[in-house]
């Protein structure tokens, strides 16, 4: 509607009105803003790269669409974190019973010098047979984290390995896309099956 | 390695009445409960257990390390998520424990963090691991250890 009014002014002022709006994003939301630490993922949809899933299959983004996703960060030499996010995963799946077959579970590394396809293969494999394990070049995890807002450091250890801080939350998000919550590492874990329950209905609303 | 393999029989000798879990031994006072890990892939990855330790006694107690046959460095790590939601580990240092308080080693918090396994953890199997305390005393105690996708000593 607005648009009609402005169309009055002809293009120079559509090209104000647009150089505008342009200015306003790029300082508010765009690479000119402030990085907000702990942001919301950018949608599904909005992310670019190319990874390889744990049966050698070419994935991106674009695998996830059209199913709601529950994607989360680790490496398979965490001893900690990672089998206990992973069997906590297992679990939830297990409670959502059939409904969990209408997911994407996705486990990507952000290890992927010791993560190969054949040792993420192995390593899914211990856990529900729903969850897909991702791996790919450095540079292509990066961009996904970049996606994700997600921050992963390789830290040395005194064993002369080196182990990998990482964000730990579960992401969740829409058949559309859209990101529509995160289940956190210490959050109580009976709030995770209502949350991942929340995304599945998101699909049926014909999430925006 | 030898006088340490030594050593450690020695003191499973002493201190150990069987494979059961909860085990009681060495220092009187401490009591460890629900003993657990994970099983390992291999090697090359780090293990970790859990365990409640209890001082039931009426002076705080310390623990200062581990040992186990089973990894070269076994010890004391501490996860810490922080508010960005990204997890780290840092060794945890010396634990001290209150006259009738205990401490919890559990997922996501402390756990003995077993580096450079000397052999696979397999299913099914347990494994001995010491307490050492700054007293000079020590707790042995036998780990079952569980499947990779265990939630817990239940499991």
């Amino acid at each position: 509607m607005r648009r009609r009014a402005i169309l009055g002014y002809g293009a120079p002022g559509v090209g104000a009105v647009a150089l505008m709006l342009f200015v306003g994003w790029w300082q508010v939301d765009g690479p000119g803003g402030p990085e907000p630490i702990g942001q919301r993922p950018v949608a599904l949809t909005a992310m670019d790269f190319r990874l390889t899933d744990h049966e050698g299959n070419a994935v991106g983004p674009e695998t996830l669409i059209g199913r709601p996703t529950m994607a989360f960060f680790g490496f398979t030499y965490c001893p900690d974190v990672c089998p206990t996010t992973l069997s906590d995963i297992s679990g939830w799946l297990d409670d959502l019973g059939d409904e969990a077959d209408e997911m994407n579970v996705v486990f990507i590394t952000v290890d992927p010098e010791r993560d190969t396809v054949e040792t993420m293969a192995e390593y899914v494999g211990y856990f529900h047979p729903a969850i897909r394990g991702w791996t790919g070049p450095e540079e292509q995890i990066a961009r996904v984290a970049d996606g994700f807002h997600a921050t992963y450091e390789r830290v040395p250890t005194e064993s002369g390995d080196y182990t990998m801080n990482h964000s730990a939350s579960v992401f969740l998000f829409a058949a559309s896309g859209r990101f529509v919550t995160m289940i956190d590492y210490h959050e109580p874990r009976e709030f995770a099956v209502p949350k991942i329950r929340r995304a599945l209905e998101e699909e049926t609303e014909g999430a925006t | 390695m030898k006088k340490y393999i030594l050593t450690s029989t020695l003191a499973a000798l002493l201190t150990l009445g069987g494979l059961s879990v909860p085990a009681l031994a060495g220092p009187e006072d401490v009591v460890v409960e629900n003993a657990w890990s994970r099983a390992s892939i291999g090697m090359n990855r780090p293990g970790a257990a859990y365990m409640t330790i209890r001082n039931t006694g009426d002076e705080p107690v310390t623990l200062i390390g581990l040992t186990t046959p089973l990894a070269m460095m076994p010890e004391i790590h501490e996860t810490k998520t922080n508010a960005e939601g990204v997890s780290s580990m840092t060794p945890a240092g010396e634990i001290a424990i209150a006259p009738g308080e205990s401490v919890a080693l559990e997922s996501g918090g402390l756990h003995a963090m077993l580096m450079r396994l000397q052999e696979p953890m397999t299913e099914g199997d347990t494994f001995p691991l010491t307490l050492l305390f700054d007293d000079g005393g020590e707790v042995t105690v036998e780990v079952p250890i569980l499947g990779i996708a265990a939630r817990g000593p239940d499991d």
